[in-house]
C-alpha cells in the first residue's frame, strides 16, 4: 500500500543517496519507520540529510487510521463512547469526558456534583497515566532505563484503580453521557487516598534521577525549539505551548465539570526545549495530585447519574417494580435515546493538548457527524518545523517531546 | 457571547449552546479568514472538518473552528458547498495561506469527502492510502466500503 508524504515520489528505498557535486553536498534520504521504536506508534517521518543534519522532515500518517468517525455514524450515542477510549488509548477518560460533555450540552441535561467530581478526579488520574508512560519511555529512548521501570510502578496502581472502578485496565468507558458507567466502588477512598499520598515522592524520585543527570540535561536542554509563533500558526497546543512560555490551560480559560472548583496552577516554563516540556509535564503530575487530593477530600454526596430518565438506564430494582421504568429501559436499551437536532463544539484539556469534539445531531438516537479534533494530530504538523536543521541524534528526543499517539492521530 | 462582526462573506449569524456559529459564503472565505485573523484576533485554527448533509443542496458543510487566545473566544465558520464537477467535487478556496494549521486539516476533509481546496500545497491523501477510491465519511459510502466488501450469504 502507497503513501504519499510531501515532496517525495511514492516508492523510494529504504536509504537513498545523492552523490556529492561541487554545488551542493551530499544528501540522504532516510526513512524513520514506521516500525522505529522511538516513534511510539506507527510514524514514518521521511529524512532529508546533509550528513547528520536534518534538511527536511515528512511524517506520513495514516497507518492506524481504523475510521473511528465513520463508525460513529452507524452506533447510537451511548453505544459511541465505547469508539472514544480507541482513539487516544493513553487518556481514554479524557476522551470519554470530552464526547460526553458535547452530547450533553445537545442534551441540555445537568449532571450531579458527585458525577462531575469523579469525573475530574478519574480525569486527572489519566492525565498522570499519559504522563508517566511518555516520562518513562521518553527517559528510555534518551538512555535512563531505569525511569521506565519507576514510571510503570505508579502506572500499575492508576490501571488497578480504573479497573476497580469500571472493570477495565486500559477501555474503561466509564465516563458515559449522563454521569458514570458505575457508581463509585466502595472502599475506594482508601485505594485512590493511599496511592495519592504516596504519589509526590514518587515524583521527587523522578526529579531526583533526572534534574541533575549530565546526560539527561544534555540531551533535553536546548534541544527541540520551535517558535511560539510557529506553534500557534501549525496548530500546536497543551505541554508544547506552557513549555514555550505560553499561560494558556482549557481548565482554567474554559472551565468544564467543574473544574472551576479547584485549585491548582498551570505550570509555565519559558526555555522552549525538549527540557522546558519536560518540567511543564512533571509539575503537571504534582498539580494533577493535588486536584485528585482534593477531590478525594471534598468529594460532594448525591447522585452519581443525571435525572434525566430518558437517557440514563434506571436503577435495577426499579426496572423491577415500577412500570414507568420498565418502559424507558426498554427503549434505551433496544433504540436507544433520542438527541435534539444541532450541533456542539467541546473541548478539554487532555495531557497532550485540546481535544474537541464537534457533535451533529439529526434528531436521531445515532450520531450524524461526529469530528475529534485530536491533539497528537494538531501536534505533529508542527514537527518538520522542530526538526529542520537539528542533528539526526537529537530528533528522537525532540519528537518524543511531542508526546503524540499515533491512534489519536489517524483514528 | 456577543460578536459584532461586519463582513459582506457573513451571510448568516447563529447562537446556541453559547457558541456563535457564522454561515459564510464560500467564495469570500479566505478573505474573511485574514480578517477574522489580522483585526479579531482570532490567531488559531482548531480544525477543518466537513459534514455531508445528503440529500440537502448544497450537499456539504465545510466547518473551521476558530479560537482566539486574547478574547478567549471560540467561533465557528460554516460553508455551505456542492458539486461543481463529476463526481460530485465541490471546490473551496484554501486558507493554508492564513493558518498554516490548515494544510493537514484540509487534506483530510479532501480525503475523506472529496471536497477540493484550490491553492492548496499538496492535496493528496492523508489518511486512507494513495490509491484509495472513494470519500468513506461520505454518507452514500458504504461502512464496509468497496474494495473489501464480504460476499453475502
Amino acid at each position: 500500500m502507497k503513501h504519499s508524504f510531501d515532496d517525495h515520489t511514492a516508492t523510494i528505498p529504504a536509504v537513498q543517496e545523492t552523490p556529492a557535486t561541487p554545488a551542493a553536498p551530499r544528501r540522504m534520504t532516510l526513512n524513520m519507520g514506521p516500525q522505529h521504536p522511538s516513534t511510539h506508534g506507527v510514524l514514518r517521518i521521511v529524512l532529508e540529510l546533509e550528513g547528520e543534519t536534518i534538511i527536511s522532515a515528512a511524517p506520513d500518517i495514516g497507518f492506524l487510521h481504523t475510521g473511528i468517525e465513520k463508525e460513529f455514524e452507524q452506533k447510537n450515542w451511548q453505544q459511541a463512547v465505547t469508539l472514544t477510549d480507541r482513539v487516544d488509548y493513553l487518556a481514554n477518560l479524557s476522551n470519554n469526558l470530552v464526547y460526553a460533555l458535547a452530547v450533553e450540552k445537545l442534551l441540555e441535561i445537568e449532571i450531579p456534583p458527585r458525577a462531575q467530581w469523579t469525573r475530574v478526579m478519574m480525569t486527572e488520574l489519566s492525565r498522570l497515566n499519559s504522563h508517566l508512560v511518555w516520562l518513562g519511555t521518553h527517559a528510555l529512548d534518551i538512555g535512563a532505563m531505569t525511569m521506565f521501570f519507576y514510571c510503570f510502578r505508579e502506572r500499575e496502581d492508576i490501571l488497578r484503580i480504573f479497573e476497580m472502578f469500571s472493570g477495565q485496565r486500559m477501555m474503561t468507558s466509564y465516563i458515559r453521557i449522563g454521569g458514570l458507567a458505575l457508581e463509585p466502588p466502595r472502599g475506594w477512598q482508601q485505594v485512590v487516598g493511599k496511592f495519592i499520598r504516596a504519589f509526590p515522592s514518587k515524583v521527587d524520585e523522578y526529579e531526583e534521577l533526572l534534574n541533575a543527570n549530565p546526560i539527561w540535561t544534555r540531551r533535553t536542554q536546548g534541544v527541540g525549539y520551535i517558535s511560539l509563533e510557529d506553534m500557534l500558526d501549525l496548530g500546536v497546543t497543551g505541554p508544547m505551548l506552557r513549555g514555550a512560555g505560553l499561560n494558556w490551560d482549557i481548565r482554567k480559560s474554559e472551565p468544564y465539570s467543574s473544574y472551576e472548583k479547584f485549585d491548582f496552577k498551570v505550570p509555565v516554563e519559558t526555555s522552549n526545549d525538549v527540557w522546558s516540556r519536560y518540567r511543564v509535564r512533571v509539575q503537571e503530575m504534582r498539580e494533577s495530585a493535588k486536584i485528585i487530593t482534593q477531590a478525594l477530600e471534598g468529594m460532594p454526596e448525591g447522585a452519581w447519574q443525571a435525572d434525566a430518565p430518558h437517557v440514563v438506564l434506571p436503577d435495577r430494582e426499579k426496572m423491577k417494580t415500577q412500570m414507568e421504568s420498565l418502559i424507558y429501559h426498554f427503549k434505551i436499551v433496544t433504540e436507544g435515546f433520542r438527541v435534539p437536532a444541532g450541533e456542539a463544539y467541546q473541548c478539554v484539556e487532555a495531557p497532550r493538548g485540546e481535544i474537541g469534539y464537534y457533535v451533529v445531531s439529526d434528531g436521531t438516537s445515532k450520531p450524524y457527524r461526529v469530528h475529534m479534533r485530536t491533539p497528537s494530530f494538531g501536534n505533529l504538523q508542527g514537527l518538520p518545523k522542530m526538526l529542520e536543521g537539528i542533528m539526526i541524534a537529537d530528533s528522537i528526543a525532540a519528537l518524543g517531546s511531542m508526546d503524540f499517539v499515533l491512534g489519536d492521530t489517524d483514528r | 457571547m456577543s460578536h459584532s462582526l461586519n463582513h459582506a462573506a457573513i451571510l448568516e449569524t447563529k447562537e446556541a449552546f453559547g457558541e456563535t456559529t457564522l454561515i459564510v459564503d464560500p467564495a469570500r472565505i479566505v478573505d474573511l479568514c485574514r480578517n477574522l485573523k489580522d483585526s479579531e484576533q482570532y490567531i488559531r485554527l482548531s480544525g477543518i472538518t466537513a459534514v455531508d448533509m445528503l440529500p440537502s443542496e448544497p450537499r456539504f458543510e465545510v466547518i473551521y473552528h476558530l479560537h482566539s487566545l486574547e478574547r478567549n473566544q471560540r467561533l465557528r465558520l460554516k460553508c455551505r458547498v456542492s458539486g461543481v464537477t463529476a463526481p460530485d467535487i465541490p471546490e473551496i478556496d484554501s486558507v493554508t495561506g492564513v493558518w498554516r494549521a490548515a494544510n493537514w486539516y484540509e487534506r483530510e476533509v479532501y480525503d475523506m469527502f472529496g471536497i477540493s481546496f484550490r491553492n492548496h500545497p499538496n492535496l493528496t491523501r492523508i489518511l486512507m492510502p494513495i490509491d484509495w477510491e472513494g470519500y468513506p465519511l461520505r454518507k452514500d459510502y458504504p461502512v464496509h466500503g468497496y474494495k473489501y466488501s464480504y460476499p453475502s450469504e
